[in-house]
């Protein structure tokens, strides 16, 4: 069973929202005037435990801030950075804006693709990457960028991409 | 080689950056690395807050900002005096909100970060002396997602801050409370726009807001609330610690405005980067400062502040870069942070890729920038595919107009129509090249299945 | 009020407007789409702009979104200018983009705001090359089917689900041009308001499924003004016909009233209209070991006539949900001493008691309308959204009007809706509700109280002596309770329209006392309030004013042989009084005449049968909670399209019952006259004539049509029978035609509206040009007359106070709680709603079930006085200790109020809601 898999399996088998996740959520929710402030933050406590927010996550972050499942969806599925779907261990965003766009985004992503043998939105069978555009990393002068789970890289030759890629097991 | 991890970094050394004439920078370390809270203290840090608060009241403080004519750095170039002046205040009224935006994301744009990463407690000062100024009970940094590294280093400041006393309780003993939480995003573009921003910070979908009312009379939670760019609420403490005049004089005569300006290049120029420099600076010495244009190619167009302003041309670069002198050109100044164009560039391309993003990024909440957006990347795709029909520039024209201001809920689809608008008049004939099909005849779906 | 200058003509107009709105209300078109009457403006589609100009002198102008613009004093406008014009045109060229182009075989074509918008905006060419982007469709439960490619993405489903009803199961996901409107998971739809969503969606996103099935073109379809029978708050309905059935029910505009929304009980639960096993012919058996014959409408009535007369005493059983014009006939028939409501005691002495209440607690019952314009509100003894769900939705928005407050001190005006929100956040006008188990609206209350029936009395007892020390005071009562007593007087006296809310849902006549006690006492300290008082039926509180004998004496009456002969009117006293008490009476009577038009139990005890118009086939009046008397219109005539049908209003055929008993060969009667006599014979009903316009009423000389003027088939629909076409039905009792052939205009003002339409307008948003104003009043006045007002004058308090609630070892007292889906007689027997009905379940305190060793799902067997039932266990949190709550519809085994025992039962056996 590849790790997706696997994944989507355990997900399915139910979602327990971990009582350390929701002590997190909870003391989230003291930053603001209303619980609902606390949704983005909620699923980001949940996608970092499970790498993605999985479906039955969705009513059990609505219970704990007092909202209805319609609006936590409505959120999830708003930002670009909650994954509704099953992700690979390590999550590559490039950088698809018009700066890095200048400084050949498109051989970057290109070669990024063909290593990988994925396009944007899908991950590796070995379930080891994702691969995802973002909106400007803010890092033009040093284009073009991409970033691995935490890091920023760039400027980053298609040649460094196997390199690169190496550090991510 | 291999690709080594992005860190920001100043172009300008320690010895150019001096109190007087880099409020913005001076205190920054050669290494680049973030100044803690006992370095910003020795080099004059918080002063400006124990000074204020101690001595100076709101409206005092209001008066200086609106006589120094901070001009909003996140784009607009609204007076950030001016915008405080409307916050709601009074017995009846709620305490309410002042939100950093951090959200930092326009195409092109690098400058938030430095602030961010190396100098959070600038920031926290600047924030302080706004949210007193503005009667704020609390304040929120609202940053982008990605940007880890400044997160660390904005929480970690927030801490040291609270730790000495500047944030909490009776701040530096004058009777002021107030408290900053960092919040971060998690993605869109359009969380930037200062009322979606506030949709976001409540945990919705980050639609945006109509205003009126604007968010000084019910912004976060029905509370007057300002939103202030980064790099506006960094000019707070300089400006209140050497006033109005000092900041008016820093740009000498280049522009009417005042203040440095966070400016920076990027496209295939030899030494990409970011400079504080005068605001009114022209466009060609930042050029120059980054080294000129990589590989002897020739500038064919430029973006003055990001993926939504209008290109200019060779000709405007020895324009002062300020809010009114770009705009008199028919663009924006925005950010302030210039995208190069080579000659060997398209810019049907370019445009196709900004568009792409634009109606990626749409909230979807109007129906021109919706439904609009995601035409205009379809007639840019046929026509870069050589695959255009007659028509299709006019129905470009048309869109684009159908996009201005006024038309749509909120600025982000004019940020959109306006570099298209320009360069459709710029470079018309790039797009018209696309054009090889007579109007309504059938041909190749133009869109492979899969990418409608 | 506001001068504003429209393509240079001068309107007067309501300056507290929005521009779209002022226009709309002026006759004016303007295209719109994200606006609704009802919910204001968010300025999210577009469609709406014209050309603003600052001042004489500015030919510029701007474009500006009229839902978002003041129309204030002397603001210049354009819509017909050439800029606005282009960029409405580009606004409708953008939705289509994505928008299927199958109009002919959409369902929604024909009443669709889309293709109206589509049209007067002239976009008649597709220039859009590209793919379309395309959804998956979710299930959304019985009511509600879903086609999301239609999707205009212009919100007001949400809006109206979530802000306006309170739903949260339905959302918005996505962005950018790939956004969702649905469930986060395919599944019924919560909110009991979802019906409405076929109606507020611009497009065919959401449409009726019940429709769907029985799928009819708007201008296929004939059309009657019509009263909803599913409850007593008297919802107007606009019901559509084809081929002998109900196809669908639409919201029928009333300004007072209903305005634009409706429950799904009304508008899904038409079902039994169309039921195969409905009796469509006399039926009868001299004896009743004999098998049924069916006969002709003579042959029946002689039967009839021939047992009733030489019966030795016949009497008559009415009912409340049959018309003022039935009931009265029937009482005629039989004569006053004779006469039963066919209402149970507990029921009937609830309903005397709201009826003086009525007339003299002091203050007035609001209309639904003024519901919303209350500013604190006391609920006694009612879970709204179950027993009276129209109200219920009115009473979230008077709570939710609060925000509207808090704007205006802001300058923000009331139609800024996203603004109003903001500022508002979740601050309501205070609502206190007083019910045993948590209730829907309990999310925009101020307090709730979960307490046995017997202490919401004492609360409200004890709130009335608070505001008014002359009201009794509740002795022994708890500091918590005297605390929350004193906080919900202060608040109903510092509000400026306080009003008091209950009704005999839990058949608890002190519950009422007390919210006489209150209404008394804030009529007293000369508060401008209001008390609504909610009743079961349709025709409750009509049938209260006609008056009767509670349905145990007609009982006693035939079980003790005093009387041997009685007369039904659609009435199943199986649902009413426990089957032991009831057989005994009908196998005692010698003759049992039933007229109903649903084959009931009771219908199984005649001897005579006689098929009974429901609503769609009959014409009378109804008196609705607020006491307001509303004519409903025949529909379709039911034999055009089945011949063989004998179906008649139940006041036709008990008229010429009359006359046969009476050996008076009788002529035809028309409804007007009958109306006129029970005016008569019940001088409380005067007013009725009023409710509604004679038969004799024309425009321009012109009945008025029931069908559009591009109904067409009439000549083929029934050429399976008869290759020539009849002529079409006349009708002697109403100003309707079956036909087209009739006026169905916009000039001149009608109040009856048989179905909205107008030039351009085909979609539910037509009744905009039937309106004095956008969201106002029918220009001829809206339906229906008043006939109760209080009288004035100080009332005495009532005294008896119950004592506190205490829990008995081993008994439970029963509750029984309304429910909206299964809850009524009628619309039970309707497929959808069955479908859509929660299973019956035994609400029992957390605590209790614990004790007792059960959990949800388990079977407990509940023993009272008259028998037993066994049902499965709900645990219920909120539910006080010592009472269970049985669902109301179920065969009345047991009794609200009584003690009753409880046991666990082994096995699966035992049917839900079975008696034994
Ligand atoms: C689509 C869109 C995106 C924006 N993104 C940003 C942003 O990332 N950061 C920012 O400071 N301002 C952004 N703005 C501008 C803000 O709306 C707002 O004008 C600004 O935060 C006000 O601060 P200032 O007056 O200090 O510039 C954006 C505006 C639009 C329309
Ligand atoms: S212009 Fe675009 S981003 Fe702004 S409200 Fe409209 S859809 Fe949203
Ligand atoms: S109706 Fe005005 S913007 Fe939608």
């Amino acid at each position: 069973m590849t790790e997706s898999a696997r994944r989507i399996a355990s997900d399915a088998e139910g979602f327990i929202l971990e009582a350390e996740d929701r002590r997190a959520i909870a003391h989230e929710r003291d930053h603001y005037e209303q619980p609902q402030a606390a949704c983005i933050e909620a699923l980001k406590i949940v996608q970092h435990r499970h790498g993605w927010v999985p479906d039955a996550a969705i009513p059990a972050i609505a219970e704990v801030l007092g909202v209805g499942p319609a609006d936590v969806e409505g959120v999830a599925t708003f930002y670009s950075l909650i994954f509704r779907q099953p992700v690979g261990r390590h999550v590559i965003l490039v950088c698809d804006s018009s700066s890095c766009f200048l400084n050949d985004y498109e051989e970057l992503r290109d070669t990024l693709s063909e290593r990988l043998g994925i396009g944007f939105g899908q991950t590796t069978a070995d379930g080891r990457f994702t691969l995802l555009p973002v909106c400007c990393l803010g890092a033009c002068d040093r284009g073009p960028a991409l970033m691995i789970d935490d890091h920023t890289y760039g400027p980053v030759d298609p040649g460094d991409v196997a390199d690169l890629l190496e550090g991510y097991a | 080689m291999s690709a080594s991890r992005y860190h920001c970094q100043l172009r300008q050394g320690a010895a150019e950056r001096r109190a007087e004439t880099h409020p913005l920078t001076w205190r920054l370390r050669e290494d680049g690395a973030m100044l803690g809270l006992d370095d910003y203290v020795e080099k004059d840090g918080y002063a400006a807050v124990r000074e204020v608060l101690n001595h100076r009241t709101a409206d005092d403080v209001i008066k200086t900002m609106k006589e120094a004519n901070v001009r909003g750095r996140g784009g607009a170039g609204f007076s950030a005096g001016l915008k405080w002046s409307l916050t709601m205040k009074g017995p009846d009224i709620p305490r309410g909100y002042l939100v950093c935006n951090a959200d930092e994301m326009e195409p092109g744009t690098f400058k938030d970060r430095l602030l961010l990463e190396q100098q959070p407690h600038l920031l926290i000062e600047g924030m302080i002396l706004a949210g007193y100024a503005n009667d704020s009970c609390f304040g929120y940094i609202f940053l982008r997602g990605e940007y880890l590294e400044a997160a660390r280093a904005v929480q970690q400041a927030l801490d040291e801050a609270r730790a000495a006393g500047w944030l909490g309780p009776d701040i530096a003993g004058s009777g002021f409370d107030f408290d900053i939480a960092l919040h971060t995003g998690a993605g869109r573009y359009i969380c930037g726009e200062e009322t979606a921003l506030i949709n976001s910070l409540e945990g919705k979908r980050a639609n945006p807001r109509d205003k009126p009312p604007f968010p000084g009379q019910s912004g976060a939670w029905g509370k007057p609330t300002v939103v202030n760019n980064v790099e506006t609420l960094c000019n707070a403490p300089g400006v209140m610690h050497h006033g109005a005049q000092w900041y008016q004089d820093l740009s000498g005569d280049l522009s009417d405005d005042g203040g440095t300006k966070l400016y920076g290049v990027s496209g295939k120029v030899n030494k990409p980067g970011l400079w504080e420099l005068p605001i009114g600076t022209p466009a060609s010495e930042l050029l120059e400062r980054a080294g000129g244009m990589r590989d002897g190619r020739a500038l064919k167009t430029w973006l003055p502040g990001g993926g939504s302003t209008g290109f200019l041309l060779p000709e405007h670069l020895d324009e002062a870069l300020d809010f009114d002198t770009i705009g008199k050109l028919g663009s924006r100044l925005g950010t302030g942070l210039m995208t190069v164009v080579n000659e060997d560039q398209s810019v049907l391309s370019l445009m196709r890729n900004l568009e792409q993003f634009f109606a990626r990024e749409s909230c979807g909440w109007c129906t021109p920038c919706r439904d609009g957006l995601p035409w205009i990347v379809k007639l840019l795709q046929a026509l870069e595919r050589g695959e255009g029909e007659r028509g299709d520039i006019e129905m470009l024209d048309k869109l684009a107009d159908d996009l201005g201001p006024g038309k749509t809920f909120c600025a982000h689809a004019p940020g959109a129509a306006m570099p298209l608008q320009s360069a459709l008049k710029y470079f018309r004939d790039e797009f018209e090249r696309g054009v090889t099909h007579p109007a309504g005849v059938a041909h190749a779906e133009p869109i492979p299945v899969g990418e409608a | 009020m506001a001068t504003i200058h429209v393509d240079g003509q001068r309107y007067d107009v309501e300056g507290s407007d929005n521009l779209l709105d002022a226009c709309l209300s002026q006759g004016l078109d303007v295209p719109y789409f994200c606006w609704h009457p009802a919910m204001g403006s968010v300025g999210a589609c577009r469609q709406c702009a014209v050309k603003q100009f600052k001042d004489e002198d500015d030919t510029q102008g701007k474009l500006v979104m009229s839902c978002m613009t003041p129309a204030a004093d002397g603001t210049r406008i354009s819509i017909d200018d050439e800029q606005a014009r282009e960029f409405r045109a580009s606004v409708i060229e953008w939705l289509m983009t994505y928008h299927p182009h199958d109009c002919p075989v959409c369902e929604e074509g024909g009443h669709c705001h889309l293709q109206d918008m589509t049209v007067m905006t002239g976009h008649d060419r597709r220039r859009y090359r590209f793919r379309k982007r395309t959804h998956r469709n979710q299930y959304l439960g019985p009511f509600i089917a879903h086609e999301m490619n239609r999707c205009i993405n212009c919100y007001r489903c949400v809006r109206f689900y979530r802000d306006y009803a309170g739903g949260t199961d339905l959302g918005v996901f996505g962005m950018n041009n790939n956004l969702y409107f649905g469930r986060h998971q395919e599944g019924t739809l919560e909110s009991p308001f979802s019906g409405n969503l076929s109606e507020v969606c611009p497009t065919g996103v959401f449409t009726d499924q019940t429709h769907s099935e029985q799928y009819t073109r708007k201008w296929d379809l004939q059309f009657a003004p019509s009263i909803c029978h599913q409850c007593a708050v008297g919802c107007n309905i606009s019901p559509g016909e084809r081929y002998g059935d109900i196809r669908r029910i639409e919201n029928r505009y009333h300004g007072e009233v209903n305005r634009f929304f409706l429950c799904d009980r009304g508008r899904f639960g038409y079902g039994y209209v169309n039921r195969d096993d409905r009796p469509r012919q006399p039926e009868w058996r001299s004896d009743r070991d004999d098998a049924w014959v069916t006969l002709e409408v003579d042959a029946a009535l002689d039967h009839g006539a021939d047992r009733l007369r030489s019966a030795r005493r016949v009497i008559g059983i009415g009912s409340p949900r049959a018309s003022l014009e039935s009931n009265h006939q029937l009482r005629e028939l039989v004569g006053e001493e004779a006469f039963s409501t066919g209402i149970a005691a507990a029921e009937q002495r609830c309903l005397d008691e709201m009826h003086s209440l009525n007339q003299r607690c002091g203050l007035p019952t609001p209309t639904l309308r003024e519901v919303e314009h209350h500013d604190a509100l006391l609920i006694l003894g009612e879970d709204l959204i179950e027993s009276a769900a129209r109200v219920g939705l009115a009473v979230r928005q008077a709570a939710q009007a609060r925000r509207e407050t808090l704007a205006a001190e802001r300058d923000i005006p009331a139609w800024n809706d996203a603004a109003v929100r903001t500022l508002g956040q979740d601050r309501y006008h205070p609502v206190f509700i007083a019910y045993p188990i948590a209730t829907e609206l309990d999310d925009v209350t101020a307090a709730r109280f979960t307490l046995a029936p017997d202490d919401i009395a004492r609360l409200g007892f004890a709130v009335a002596h608070e505001i008014d020390d002359k009201a009794p005071a509740v002795a022994g009562l708890d500091p918590a309770t005297r605390e929350a007593a004193r906080d919900i007087a202060a608040q109903l006296m510092a509000a400026e329209r306080p009003l008091v809310i209950s009704g005999g849902s839990l058949g608890c006549e002190a519950i009422l006392q007390a919210a006489g006690n209150v209404a008394r006492a804030l009529a007293r300290r000369a508060r401008r309030g209001g008390v609504l008082l909610v009743r079961r039926e349709a025709n409750s509180t009509g049938l209260t004013m006609i008056g009767g004998k509670p349905l145990e004496w007609a009982l006693d009456e035939l079980a003790s042989r005093r009387a041997d002969a009685v007369v039904i009117l659609e009435n199943d006293l199986y649902q009413r009084l426990p089957a032991t008490l009831i057989d005994v009476a009908l196998a005692t009577a010698e003759t049992v005449v039933v007229l109903d038009h649903q084959r009931t139990a009771t219908w199984a005890q005649a001897h005579l049968g006689l098929p009974a118009a429901s609503f769609a086939e009959a014409d009378g009046t109804l008196v609705s909670l607020e006491g307001r008397a509303q004519r409903f219109f025949q529909v379709f005539d039911p034999t055009y399209l089945r011949p063989a049908t004998r179906i008649h209003e139940s006041w036709r055929w008990l008229h010429v019952l009359r006359g046969d008993i009476r050996r008076h060969p009788v002529a035809d009667i028309a409804l007007d006259a009958v109306t006129r006599d029970c005016a008569r014979a019940n001088p409380a009903l005067g007013a009725i004539v009023d409710a509604a316009p004679d038969a004799d009423y024309r425009v321009h000389g012109l009945k008025l049509a029931r069908e559009p003027h591009r109904y067409s088939g009439r000549t083929a629909m029934r050429a399976h029978l008869d290759v020539s076409e009849p002529r079409v039905p006349q009708d002697p009792d109403s100003p309707f035609t079956f036909s087209m052939e009739g006026y169905n205009g916009i000039g001149r003002p009608r109040e009856e509206v048989a179905f909205a339409w107008a030039p351009g307008w085909n979609s539910p948003q037509a009744w905009n040009k039937f309106t004095d104003e956008v969201g106002g009043h029918l220009r001829a006045g809206d339906p229906g007359v008043r006939l109760i007002a209080p009288s004035p004058g100080a009332h005495a308090y009532a005294t008896s106070i119950p004592e506190g609630f205490r829990g008995r070892d081993g008994e439970w007292q029963l509750v029984i709680l309304a429910r909206l889906f299964g809850g009524d007689e009628t619309s039970s027997r309707a497929a959808p709603i069955v479908a859509r009905a929660a299973p019956a379940t035994l609400a029992v305190a957390a605590d209790d079930a614990t004790r007792l060793g059960v959990d949800d799902g388990d079977r407990l067997e509940i023993t009272g006085q008259a028998g037993s039932l066994t049902l499965a266990v709900r645990r219920e949190a909120t539910l006080p200790g010592g009472v269970v709550g049985l669902p109301a519809g179920l065969a009345p085994v047991l009794v609200a109020g009584e003690w009753v025992r409880l046991a666990v039962s082994r096995g699966g056996g035992g049917d839900e809601g079975g008696h034994s």
